[in-house]
């Protein structure tokens, strides 16, 4: 253990708004996702309602475009990406036996950024016109020419939030490079801080590009430039290959974090080292580096020539191999441990399999010529919601769960956790799993009514939906209530939990981690 | 707020908040003018000022801290501003990637190239693809200018500017490593100047392009946007170089820096080196090919 | 349509149908379509074959943590092994599944390369133009066009509070004019758009491909069997991008050439319409049906717009109630400041236009009592 010292606090507002400090930014990052996840959700839940049943009943159809829109940009911005933040600024100094981040002061703007860039992106759903409504993904021209006037404001907001994020990730990549104790050599960290140190590059090199492509956006739209406009010489696909360019890459921020949560977790209630340490780096630096070469099997409609065609399924293709990878080690990890099932490992396991079953259906959207059957409907709906709520969003609850004790210093109540992880686990596969068959049988995604022949599975999922989002309302009183107080937590907390932030700090964690650089074998 | 063993832990403080607040009034000031309300302008005026304001607090703070920074704090500055840069590098990525996104490949689409024949002889049967474009597809709705920009006239004086501008900061450099505080002020002085004399005719060839006899504009087809959104990014790039470049000259007439102690200085130096190899790409892809 | 119950018995019904077999699955409408065209099967087969390899592969994952979720409980006192690394499985692991990609590459990039030939050799030529918010299919070696709008029946329904009223009426996939193809014959599309980009997508033919303002993507079917075939639209293109389906009829030879020969002489007869003039009544029938097929998804069937998402009313609004002369300025040019008031001069003939601006200059209490006729269009074209 450290020595105990005295840890003096700021207190009030301040201690917030003039936050130095690696935990309190942390915690402020956790619990803005946690409010965008309320948010977004509950925009799904709109477009679900208005999913019920075919024909018109709750909104009109350019409001079900806006919730689309907006519902897509505040998961992916506001929720899964702050979430990991939080849990690298929690994270990252405990594991690496650091005092704080290496720019603390930095660290303080990325999240108060946050706040301004959200607000002014929701703040576009009381203008005249409308919100956004072209889709998180705002093709051109229907983003630009046909955008509505609001878009401007969309486009200073994406531009806010990439600011935010290359500090972000700027501060990651020092803390990790510079900060770490002796001898923490770069193969002894933990695999969760090794995937956020390959993210925060894949930030680095893609949020810029996103700032250039609502840049092109802005001037076509006000200065007359032509871009995206064929007369001009421009044209409208060159919106989508820089767009992808950075989205794919996207894709794979939300998830490469969450592997390492899980690898941090499995073997933890393994009780069993993780299997294949090193062959976990580098597929997790294999899969960073294919994602720069992949991005156009998103538009595999639009056009390309045969080569891009065939080149970019190739490309893509490959990544089930880095992948594969990693979900054979977490099997291989659990094989032979002695397992218990607390909550934490109960999202782990449900992440593995409905993961691994989210990308098995991107491996057979990027088969190009059957992808012209898949794209752009609900299949591809139910593709990332399967990567992205079961993948990314359950590796967060987990996440949540295994290190609350750590945070607070309580346990949180495992009884209410498991029901929250049962309701959940269910109810997530009636939401997402009948989009699959909607997507085959031919229900086209981003439309607010359909053919009478996918009313049943819209149902399902409906039903799924207002469940999974019930159920959500008890996660936030399980986190409440662990806040509050509980069964004290252990310092090491769970039985097989190794690492520096398990080993060598109490619980809770002091405010400043490591004041004099722990002691590494 | 503690320094325990060698790590430096800052003190809680207000400039980050502020930071995000002044952004965040550009912005708004930002859209507001582009929207052409009444109250755009000021807004955007205000945000600027206090970015710079906020700015000179901050970093005036870190000066005085500065001494108290230990080499680990040093590396973290170092590191932060090497891949700040490297962000900064994918942003021109991004515009470098559509200049040749629209010559390599729209371009001879557009001419009915590749499986696009339909689209030329049904849609643009006119259109010739010869860059840079002198007729745009549609020449009414953008109408394309009358010439290109050469390579040879201001381009090439430009360039030569701002290559010079970097050897004498390295040998400005060199100097404060060797504690010869004339001769650093010397070149400072020397390379601030050449930066500016760089806008001025930057300038100069703007004028040039907007004039009717010209015409090459924003809105004069891809060419013109390239162009100017390539060259108009590096020039604001240059433009904060050049600031950082004139507080560098500033603090050390003041006598700030020692010869191993000057972080700043050499953060500035990397910033004007990489405006500098922004150039070059722009001299040759814009420019000469 | 049902309550909870059945639904979850549906569930329960679809998640077990799963598993019997593949038949069932396409008629419980759960799978990919085969199709009708060799193409369109070779997709199906190629998804089947990806399917079945997931398939197979999950099994063998999830059988694995399973087992161990079982056997290697510490509640059953399972105690861990201390193995964290092994080079053999670890380079089994790389390889075999790269070896099953490549099993699937081949026979994907044959059907690819087969689907991407190009069409020359077509017989029928389609150029089909996605607008906010129907399809214009130009014959192109025929010399006519139309335009192809969600069938009126559905638009009615679409509000409609009683469910019945959406049924048998191919809700929302159905058209007022269908595009017409021979069976058995080489037909080429060309797709491009007026607006935004949308995507003319049918399943049956496995052709999806994306109509892109300003480019001509090109795609071909063959299809051997006649019949009636629907998709939608399926790339983002706006409020109504749910509502505007694709209807396709395969008619046989003889019956194509029937029906070409009889959209020639309608469009024989709309040049003539366009030279002659009509009386007030002819008008504003005529105007009536276009303005529900090209106006009412913006300015709505009784003309009061939808004001808040930007689409002004036209009744008693100041330019359909003015003078003539800006009306038909802005429906003929479009509109200067919101391009989605698109300019309608290039869309309809002469009569066309006479006959909408009639009818919104004298529908909903706009009572002007104008009767704009197509020589008054002519004059107004520049
Ligand atoms: C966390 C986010 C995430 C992740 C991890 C992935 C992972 C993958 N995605 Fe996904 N994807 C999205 C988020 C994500 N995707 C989103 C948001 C969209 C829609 C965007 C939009 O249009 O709005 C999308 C869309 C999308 C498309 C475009 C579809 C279309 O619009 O037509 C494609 C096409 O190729 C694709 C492919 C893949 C592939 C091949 C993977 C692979 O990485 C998956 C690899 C994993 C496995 C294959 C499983 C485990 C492997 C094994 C067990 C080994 C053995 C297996 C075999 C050999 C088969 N994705
Ligand atoms: C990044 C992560 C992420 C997450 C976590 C989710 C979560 C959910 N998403 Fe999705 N979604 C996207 C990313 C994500 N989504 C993206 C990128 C798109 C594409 C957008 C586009 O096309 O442009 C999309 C699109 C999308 C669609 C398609 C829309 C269309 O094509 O028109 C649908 C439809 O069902 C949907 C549903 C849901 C549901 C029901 C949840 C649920 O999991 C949400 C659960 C959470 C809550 C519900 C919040 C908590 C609870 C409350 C607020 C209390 C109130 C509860 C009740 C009233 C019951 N999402
Ligand atoms: C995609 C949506 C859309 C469709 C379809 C559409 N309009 Fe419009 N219309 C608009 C918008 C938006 C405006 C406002 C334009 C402006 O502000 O300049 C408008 C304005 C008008 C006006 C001027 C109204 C006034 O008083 O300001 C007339 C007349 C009009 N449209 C006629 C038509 C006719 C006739 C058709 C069909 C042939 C049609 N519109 C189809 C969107 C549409
Ligand atoms: Cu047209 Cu969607
Ligand atoms: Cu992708």
């Amino acid at each position: 253990m450290s020595d105990d010292h005295h840890d003096h606090k700021p207190t009030g507002l301040g201690r917030w708004l003039f936050s130095t400090n690696h935990k309190d930014i942390g915690t402020m990052y956790l619990w803005f996702s946690f409010i965008m996840l309320f948010i977004g959700g509950g925009m799904a839940m709109i477009i679900r309602a208005e999913l019920y049943q075919p024909g018109m009943q709750l909104v009109d159809p350019d409001f079900f475009n806006q919730m689309t829109t907006l519902h897509g940009l505040i998961m992916v911005f506001g929720v899964i990406m702050p979430a990991f933040v939080g849990f690298a600024n929690w994270l990252v100094p405990m594991m690496i036996g650091a005092p704080d981040m290496a720019l603390p002061r930095m660290n303080n703007m990325s999240f108060w950024i946050l706040p301004f860039a959200f607000g002014t992106l929701l703040s576009t759903l009381f203008m005249e016109g409308s919100a956004p409504n072209f889709g998180w993904t705002f093709y051109a021209p229907l983003s630009t020419t046909y955008g509505p006037a609001s878009t401007d404001y969309f486009i200073f907001g994406v531009h806010l939030m990439g600011i935010s994020s290359i500090m972000g990730s700027i501060n990651v990549i020092v803390t990790i490079l510079n900060m770490r104790a002796p001898g923490m050599t770069l193969m002894k960290m933990p695999i969760f801080v090794w995937t956020w140190l390959i993210t925060a590059f894949l930030l680095i090199a893609v949020m810029p590009v996103l700032a250039g492509v609502v840049t092109m956006m802005l001037t076509d739209r006000n200065f007359g430039t032509s871009f995206f406009e064929a007369a001009g010489g421009g044209d409208p696909v060159m919106f989508q290959h820089v767009f992808w360019f950075f989205g794919h890459p996207e894709v794979y921020i939300m998830i490469l974090p969450s592997f390492g949560i899980i690898s941090q977790i499995i073997p933890t209630f393994a009780r069993k080292k993780l299997f294949g340490y090193s062959s976990m780096v580098y597929a997790t630096a294999s899969i960073a580096i294919l994602s720069f070469i992949v991005w156009a099997h998103h538009m595999y409609t639009v056009g390309m020539p045969l080569a891009g065609e065939l080149f970019f399924m190739l490309a893509t293709m490959l990544i089930a191999v880095p992948t594969g990878v990693k979900v054979f080690n977490w099997t291989a990890t659990m094989w032979k441990g002695s397992l218990t099932f607390e909550t934490p490992m109960l999202f782990s396991v449900a992440f593995i399999i409905l993961f691994t079953i989210g990308g098995f259906s991107g491996l057979m959207m990027s088969i190009t010529p059957v992808d012209f059957q898949y794209h752009d409907t609900y299949f591809i709906v139910a593709h990332f919601h399967y990567v992205l709520v079961t993948g990314a969003l359950f590796a967060i609850f987990a996440g949540a769960y295994y290190w609350l004790p750590k945070w607070t210093g309580n346990m949180y109540d495992e009884t209410l956790g498991k029901v929250h992880f049962w309701i959940s686990l269910v109810s997530v596969n009636v939401l997402f799993f009948p989009m699959h068959f909607l997507g085959l049988a031919g229900m086209p995604r981003r439309i607010p009514d359909y053919a009478l022949q996918f009313t049943d599975f819209n149902q399902m999922a409906s039903i799924g939906a207002f469940v999974f989002g019930g159920i959500q309302l008890l996660f936030l009183y399980i986190v409440i209530k662990c806040i509050r107080g509980g069964e004290k937590a252990t310092d090491q907390v769970w039985e097989g939990a190794e690492g520096l932030e398990f080993e060598q700090l109490p619980s809770p964690a002091p405010f400043h981690s490591f004041t004099q650089a722990p002691e590494v074998k | 707020m503690s320094t325990n063993d060698g790590y430096y832990i800052p003190e809680p403080s207000k400039w980050p908040i502020i930071a995000s607040l002044t952004l965040f009034v550009t912005v708004f000031g930002a859209v507001n003018t582009i929207h052409g309300t009444s109250f755009g302008m000021p807004i955007l005026m205000i945000g600027l000022i206090s970015v710079l304001a906020m700015m000179y607090g901050w970093f005036s703070t870190v000066v005085a801290e500065s001494p108290s920074y230990n080499g680990q704090v040093d590396v973290s500055f170092r590191m932060g501003m090497m891949w700040f840069i490297l962000s900064e590098v994918m942003f021109f990525a991004a515009f470098f990637g559509a200049l040749f996104y629209a010559r390599v490949l729209v371009m001879p689409w557009l001419g009915g190239a590749g499986n696009n024949a339909m689209t030329h002889e049904v849609l643009w049967p006119t259109f010739e693809a010869v860059w840079p474009i002198l007729t745009n597809p549609d020449n009414t709705a953008f109408v394309a200018p009358k010439e290109a920009m050469g390579a040879w006239g201001l381009p090439a004086i430009n360039t030569l500017l701002l290559l010079t501008s970097s050897v004498t900061l390295t040998i400005a450099h060199h100097a404060l490593r060797k504690g010869e505080r004339a001769k650093l002020n010397l070149w400072m002085i020397v390379t601030l100047a050449l930066g500016v004399a760089f806008l001025v005719l930057q300038v100069v060839e703007y004028m040039h392009a907007y004039d009717d006899a010209m015409g090459l504009t924003l809105a004069s087809g891809i060419y013109g946007s390239t162009f100017f959104m390539l060259t108009g990014f590096h020039g604001f790039h240059v433009t904060i170089g050049g600031i950082m470049i004139a507080v560098m000259l500033v603090r050390c007439l003041k006598g700030h820096f020692t010869a191993d102690n000057h972080f700043a200085f050499e953060a500035a130096a990397w910033y004007w080196h990489f405006v500098d190899v922004v150039w070059l790409g722009l001299f040759i892809f814009v420019y000469i090919l | 349509m049902g309550d909870g119950m059945s639904v979850l018995l549906r569930t329960i019904k679809a998640i077990s149908l799963m598993f019997v077999s593949t038949e069932l699955f396409a008629a419980a409408q759960m799978d990919l379509t085969p199709g009708v065209t060799a193409i369109s099967q070779e997709v199906y087969e190629l998804h089947t074959l990806i399917l079945w390899i997931c398939v197979i592969i999950g099994a063998g994952v999830f059988g694995v943590i399973f087992i161990s979720i079982f056997k290697h409980r510490k509640s059953k006192g399972a105690v861990a092994a201390n193995f964290h690394d092994n080079m053999t499985v670890e380079v089994l692991w790389t390889v075999i599944p790269f070896l099953i990609l490549i099993g699937m590459a081949i026979p994907a990039a044959k059907t690819l390369i087969k689907m991407e030939s190009p069409a020359d050799d077509a017989e029928v030529t389609i150029k089909i133009t996605g607008y906010q918010w129907k399809w214009n299919y130009d014959y192109m070696h025929e010399g006519f066009n139309y335009f192809s709008n969600l069938a009126q029946s559905s638009k009615d329904a679409v509000n409609s509070d009683n469910p019945k009223d959406r049924e048998g009426i191919n809700y929302l996939l159905d058209v007022d004019n269908r595009m017409v193809i021979p069976a058995n014959k080489k037909v080429r599309f060309l797709m491009t758009s007026n607006d935004v980009i949308h995507s003319w997508w049918v399943p049956d033919f496995a052709v999806k491909k994306d109509a892109i303002p300003g480019y001509i993507n090109e795609a071909w079917t063959i299809v051997p069997k006649e019949g009636v075939y629907r998709g939608q639209c399926a790339e983002l293109c706006g409020k109504d991008h749910g509502f505007m389906p694709i209807v396709v009829e395969v008619k046989s030879e003889a019956d194509y050439a029937a029906w070409v020969a009889e959209k020639k002489g309608v469009a024989a007869a709309a040049a003539a319409g366009d030279s002659k003039t009509w009386t007030m009544d002819e008008l504003m029938a005529k105007g009536k049906d276009i303005y529900n097929a090209s106006c009412a998804a913006c300015h709505m069937a009784e003309g009061q717009g939808i004001p808040a998402a930007g689409f002004p009313a036209l009744k008693a609004s100041a330019i359909a109630t003015g003078p003539v002369a800006a009306h038909l300025d802005i429906v003929i040019n479009g509109s200067k400041v919101n391009p989605a008031m698109a300019a309608y001069g290039a869309q309809m003939s002469d009569a066309d236009l006479a006959a909408v601006i009639t009818y919104e200059r004298n529908a909903w209490g706009n009572n002007t009592g104008d009767a704009v006729q197509p020589a008054d269009v002519k004059a107004a074209r520049k």
